[in-house]
């Protein structure tokens, strides 16, 4: 393996990160940015995503599973969500701290009603067949230079939730009344926007895209009980990094974080890069203090 | 550093302790009493009963491991109270849960010996349960069985280790390896103190025997991206990697060196951490044709292990697979029960002198015997994942090993002798 292809693989590895990056955290991302909800929890709607696909294997045909174990993901993630938000995040609006609290509590229990249902060492869940192999460079310059597919599928998945998510809050009558909801909560209650079911309808679409997280990423992470744990953090990180309710400074900030750390790690261990990573994230948030774009709604600032 | 020094002290108060067991026994009934148990006065020498703690992670993370030890070490006790019990005494264990936290372990284990008056305690799983345990054993001079591998460099006379010393599981791994001319190895690990101090004593070994350390890297535990590492791994081009990772980051490695092309039939990877249980849990599928080494395999063909394996599938389900800390904890009990027949005595520090005096057994995997340093000789196995779970054994030392808690190359002039 030559040194660019050692650099092309890392900088290859650093997009990949980003990309898992960018679905953990876009949900959180939304709630976070729209309701200024904390979502502890979000962690676990990974891990449903992981479990949910793990049943849609079991239970479907082989050869649809694929596309099945993405649908049920997404939406039994989604339904799961809007559930939480109708009976619990809906009561505590405008308590921050207390949302903290119950979200925490949910997903301790969400965890152990994992490990009680399917026990604590995790469910096995393997590519299909298609998705399992990589492409190499043979020869020449980047001789050695390696692409999974599986990664480069989640690439893609992550571009395409992106841009649907984009496109739903830019172009349909619905994201319409989120940005309005976004800008200035009150104003647009009183000219009639049904700010609740705003508030349900990305609650839920920020769950559902975790959930698909969490069935792609089964693909190359275990799936067990505490799986979302190992994402959630990273996941503040970036939506921290990125500016509350950014979606394009979620975006740059996933970026940001994934190269970082693909970058460090050319020169060091993965625990230091860690290191590294979030005193750089420190570093940052001493100049920058609301992010790489500081959201310009109303609602943050209220309160 | 630590050395065993304390031993003096501790058999003088043992001594000392002796003229007050009425007094212990009297406390501990009226503690009984009042809880409103009835149960028969705790110490040995009071009935027909001698209770033993049992102390494991019944909940948390580790519970996944250490619930089946718990059902080994059960297994051992229930057999030999069929068969009349030790000294025609009845083994009453009292199970308590550590809950994978070092603190909760400290507090069961002074518990269990003040408390519950136990003669001696089987369990712990992480170093860390261990050297939470440790002073509490100390102090109140008990005897803990400890039944999983570990880094070594401990050495302490409350402590029977019977998981395996560095010496007896890492090197001859290593030994293998470089028979196979796998002479370039990449070492892999998670970020704590096991595969440190594994990696610390492997580099020694491989530069001195000729080889070459192709690299060395940390993942934090639970860590779930490698693709940085696969790419290093990539450019080392290794002949083998050693792999000391644990839990659930072995799941992400496998998968993701799977997707980038190499998988363990391309590049040999050597675990450490991964057992009959592991590689049921992460998929057989994931693991096969890995490599890994330990001193017990259920496969291991020996009428001694076979009885124990039909044993704790009678007892546990026709699915259940047994592996090497399991077999440990079960092996402990035997070795606590003839240790305390042959010294006529349930008094720990008389039961563990009296262990290493024992004969040569096979309880299940293979010929062993303690040490004089507490640790057990036994012999070391490499085996190769199937696509059932289990494990082929390809390569077994030529005798049981004798176990150096201090390896000589990395830790020259430091010695465990226990009094």
């Amino acid at each position: 393996m030559t040194d660019y292809a050692l650099l092309a693989g890392q900088l290859f590895n650093g997009v990949s990160v980003a990309s898992i990056l960018l679905l953990a955290a876009l949900g959180l991302a939304l709630s976070f940015g729209l309701m200024r909800v904390i979502n502890m929890a979000h962690g676990e709607m990974l891990m449903v995503g992981g479990y949910l696909s793990f049943l849609t294997y079991r239970l479907a045909p082989a050869r649809l599973g694929f596309g099945l174990a993405l649908i049920a993901a997404f939406v039994g993630a989604a339904a799961f969500g809007a559930l939480l938000e109708l009976v619990l995040i809906r009561r505590l609006y405008g308590r921050p701290l207390d949302t903290l609290l119950a979200t925490w509590g949910v997903s301790l229990a969400l965890q152990q009603a994992a490990r009680s249902i399917f026990g604590a060492i995790g469910v096995e869940v393997t590519a299909p067949k298609w998705l399992a192999g990589s492409f190499t460079v043979k020869g020449g310059l980047m001789a050695g230079f390696n692409l999974p597919y599986v990664r480069l599928f989640i690439i893609a998945l992550a571009v395409f939730v992106l841009g649907g998510v984009w496109l739903f809050i830019q172009r349909t009558r619905l994201g319409l009344y989120v940005r309005a909801v976004h800008q200035d909560r009150e104003m647009a209650e009183a000219l009639g926007v049904n700010t609740g079911l705003v508030d349900l309808v990305i609650f839920a679409l920020g769950t559902g895209v975790a959930g698909l997280a969490g069935s792609v990423l089964a693909f190359i992470a275990p799936v067990t009980p505490t799986v979302g744990q190992s994402y959630i953090v990273y996941a503040f990180l970036v939506v921290i990094l990125g500016g509350l309710g950014s979606l394009l400074g979620t975006l740059l900030a996933a970026a940001v974080v994934g190269l970082f750390s693909a970058g460090a790690q050319i020169f060091t261990s993965v625990s230091f890069a860690d290191v590294l990573l979030l005193m750089f994230v420190i570093g940052f948030i001493q100049f920058r203090p609301s992010g790489i774009f500081a959201a310009r709604g109303r609602a943050l600032e209220e309160g | 550093m630590k050395q065993c020094k304390l031993n003096g002290r501790l058999m003088v108060e043992q001594r000392k302790m002796k003229g007050v067991p009425g007094m212990a026994q009297v406390v501990g009934l009226a503690a009984l009493v009042l809880a409103g148990v009835f149960a028969a006065s705790g110490s040995a020498d009071a009935d027909d009963n001698v209770r033993v703690g049992v102390l494991h992670s019944l909940t948390g993370t580790m519970a996944i491991s250490e619930v089946t030890v718990k059902n080994a070490t059960l297994l051992a006790i229930d057999e030999i109270n069929a068969a009349g019990g030790v000294m025609h005494k009845r083994i009453q264990p009292i199970v308590e849960d550590g809950a994978s936290d070092p603190a909760m372990f400290a507090q069961k284990a002074q518990k269990l010996v003040q408390q519950d008056h136990v003669v001696t305690v089987f369990g712990g799983w992480t170093s860390a349960s261990r050297k939470a345990m440790l002073p509490v054993f100390e102090r109140f001079h008990g005897l803990l069985w400890y039944p999983v591998q570990f880094e070594g460099n401990e050495c302490s006379a409350a402590i029977m280790y019977s998981g395996a010393q560095p010496n007896q599981q890492i090197l001859p791994a290593l030994d293998w390896a470089f028979q196979k001319n796998y002479k370039r190895i990449f070492l892999l690990g998670s970020d704590y103190v096991f595969p440190r101090t594994a990696n610390l004593i492997l580099k020694k070994h491989i530069q001195h025997d000729g080889g070459t350390v192709a690299g060395e890297e940390y993942v934090p535990l639970g860590g779930t991206d490698f693709s940085a590492v696969i790419n290093k791994i990539k450019a080392a081009k290794p002949d083998a990697i050693f792999n000391t990772l644990n839990g659930d980051s072995n799941v992400s490695f496998f998968k993701q060196m799977a997707a980038a092309d190499l998988p363990p039939s391309k590049l040999p990877v050597m675990s450490f951490s991964i057992a009959e249980q592991e590689a049921k849990a992460m998929g057989p599928s994931l693991v096969q044709g890995s490599y890994a080494a330990w001193n017990y395999f259920q496969s291991l063909d020996d009428p001694a292990n076979k009885k124990f394996v039909a044993a704790y599938k009678e007892k546990f389900g026709a699915d259940s697979s047994v592996d090497d800390p399991m077999a440990h904890g079960y092996l402990d009990v035997y070795e606590w029960a003839a240790a305390a027949a042959k010294a006529k005595s349930f008094d720990p520090n008389k039961v563990r002198r009296a262990a290493p005096t024992l004969g040569w057994e096979d309880l299940c995997i293979g010929k062993t015997k303690f040490a004089a340093n507490q640790s057990l000789y036994q012999t070391a196995y490499v085996g190769e994942s199937q696509p059932d779970g289990q494990f082929k054994i390809l390569w077994q030392s030529q005798e049981p090993i004798r176990p150096e808690p201090y390896d000589a190359l990395s830790f020259p002039g430091k010695k465990c002798v226990i009094k």
